[in-house]
């Protein structure tokens, strides 16, 4: 319960006038930058947008140093922001298959058409602190070789050649949208991918982890990882025809599943697919895991009772805003709900003691 | 269009200055800011899903030739989107050589320029295999 009170003005006035001289700290300490933000923070700037859901790394950048680093604030910021954006359309489904690929793996052909580029990653580094960066210097330039100039393909096609693995069906309804229609049960995989890609980056790793270590197991293979940029094509109205309107970067992970065949489904290979906004190759490969766990009932597969397979359980959970909204609320005034609960305690102490006291009465 | 949408804003603004075009021009919509939904494809291939929305700002004009140009560009530049509906509705009428010439083609050039830098700096992180020899022999 809530009641109103007043009284908190002037101490919240100053406990925000605070916070505005400790968000920019030592002032003998250059201020930050929303362009070093940008630039130089670009994963954590990746995050925001991703669960943000909302693609402006300037808009993420600033977010991230009002909320002081905090990133789940500055989600949270971020989302506040575009609610108040008017929708103007969306877009036409991106290819990512005509990526201009900054990186590409596969865990699962060595030799794969376009072969496994590494790209600026964190991977076979040895995670050794270097002190170089605390000083200043000019980095030297990253060595070029011949670019490809083809697109590069998706191993996964391949393999669907030979019908190895599950087909996609083509299709282009219209899928539902979270930001329009609060989150209903069950809810089809459209529905499922929003959600997980948008989801908290930390619930979705943990999510995946458990599937790898035996809740719902799904022996994933990482078919392919690819980041890059890719174009947006949208239909305007104006115009009567779709033109590409910006250009943004993803992440994306295909997973081919082992899959033994079920009642409804022949032996095949089986897909997870997990595609973010920005450098995120963490939360992709996730993504990819808990949406093939979430498959089970449609590939005819055991409810093996594991979290990653309980639709309900991952996606109301995975939303770190909605969580952090209930969390947090609890720090707020209850002074009413907590004097009532005192005056229960006291009377049932009270009658516990009166009861106590007449039993003995009775023995003596 | 496509072309500058994806373009950086400074680029835009400082192909425009140089151009030295002052048109006359009324709004038939004033550049506003807003959100477009981006989707993928489940699989890559599948039934379309929302990712998540990007901003966009769009606007129309119409110059005085009575040239209509809309401007659909990525991101909050108003600036940009103004210059890029300008361009649209100049290359409609008798500047449109000047224009191509003065913005299209150089700002061709420099995102091309762009990304064959960085397709070239992936290139260099493409493994080559060679198998050792093998010690059964």
């Amino acid at each position: 319960m809530y009641v109103a009170v007043k009284g908190g003005e002037r101490a919240i006035d100053n406990a925000h006038a605070w916070l505005a001289e400790e968000r920019r700290g030592d002032t003998d300490v250059a201020e930050l930058s929303v362009a070093q933000i940008r630039e130089q923070l670009k994963l954590a700037v990746n995050r925001v947008m991703a669960e943000g859901s909302l693609y402006d790394p300037d808009l993420a950048a600033l977010a991230i140093k009002q909320a002081r680093g905090d990133l789940i604030e500055a989600i949270f910021l971020i989302r506040a922001y575009r609610t108040t954006l008017p929708r103007f359309g969306h877009s036409v489904p991106v290819e990512t298959g005509d990526m201009a690929c900054d990186r590409r793996i596969s865990a699962t052909f060595k030799d794969a058409p376009g072969g496994q580029v590494l790209g600026p990653t964190f991977d076979y580094t040895h995670r050794l602190l270097d002190f170089k960066l605390a000083a200043e210097g000019d980095i030297p330039d990253a060595p070029g070789a011949a670019p490809r100039d083809a697109p590069t393909p998706h191993i996964t096609g391949f393999l669907n050649k030979e019908g190895l693995i599950q087909t996609e069906k083509e299709s282009d309804d219209t899928p539902a949208d979270l930001t329009r229609e609060p989150l209903a049960l069950p809810a089809d995989r459209p529905l499922r991918l929003q959600a997980l890609t948008r989801g908290d980056e930390g619930f979705v790793l943990s999510m995946a982890y458990s599937t790898q270590r035996g809740y719902a197991r799904n022996h994933a293979f990482v078919g392919e990882l690819r980041i890059g940029r890719v174009p947006v094509e949208m239909e305007i109205p104006e115009l009567g025809f779709a033109i590409e309107i910006g250009e943004i970067e993803l992440t994306e992970c295909e997973t081919v599943n082992q899959f033994q065949g079920s009642k409804t489904e022949p032996p095949q290979f089986t897909r997870g697919y997990g595609l973010v906004f920005g450098q995120s190759e963490r939360k992709a490969i996730s993504m990819a895991l808990v949406d093939r766990a979430l498959r089970w009932k449609e590939l005819g597969e055991d409810d093996m009772g594991a979290p990653a397979q309980d639709e309900e359980f991952v996606l109301y959970h995975c939303d770190n805003i909605q969580a952090t909204g209930f969390l947090e609320h609890i720090k707020l005034p209850h002074y009413v709900d907590f004097q009532s609960e005192l005056e229960l305690i006291r009377k049932l102490r009270r009658e516990a003691a009166d009861a106590s006291a007449t039993s003995k009465e009775a023995a003596e | 269009m496509s072309l500058m949408a994806k373009a950086p804003g400074a680029s835009v603004a400082r192909l425009w200055a140089a151009l030295e075009m002052v048109p006359e021009f009324h709004w038939l919509r004033a550049p506003e800011v807003g959100a477009a939904m981006v989707r993928g494809r489940q699989g890559a291939t599948g039934a379309p899903f929302n990712l998540g929305e990007m901003t966009i700002t769009r606007c129309s004009l119409q110059l005085e030739s009575g040239a209509v140009g809309h401007g659909y560009v990525q991101g909050r530049d108003k600036d940009k989107a103004r210059v890029v509906a300008l361009v649209d509705a100049l290359m409609q009428g008798d500047m449109a050589a000047r224009v191509r010439a003065g913005m299209l083609e150089p700002l061709a050039a420099e995102m091309d320029a762009a990304k064959e830098a960085r397709a070239a700096k992936a290139a260099a992180t493409k493994v080559d295999f060679f198998t050792m020899v093998r010690g059964e022999d």
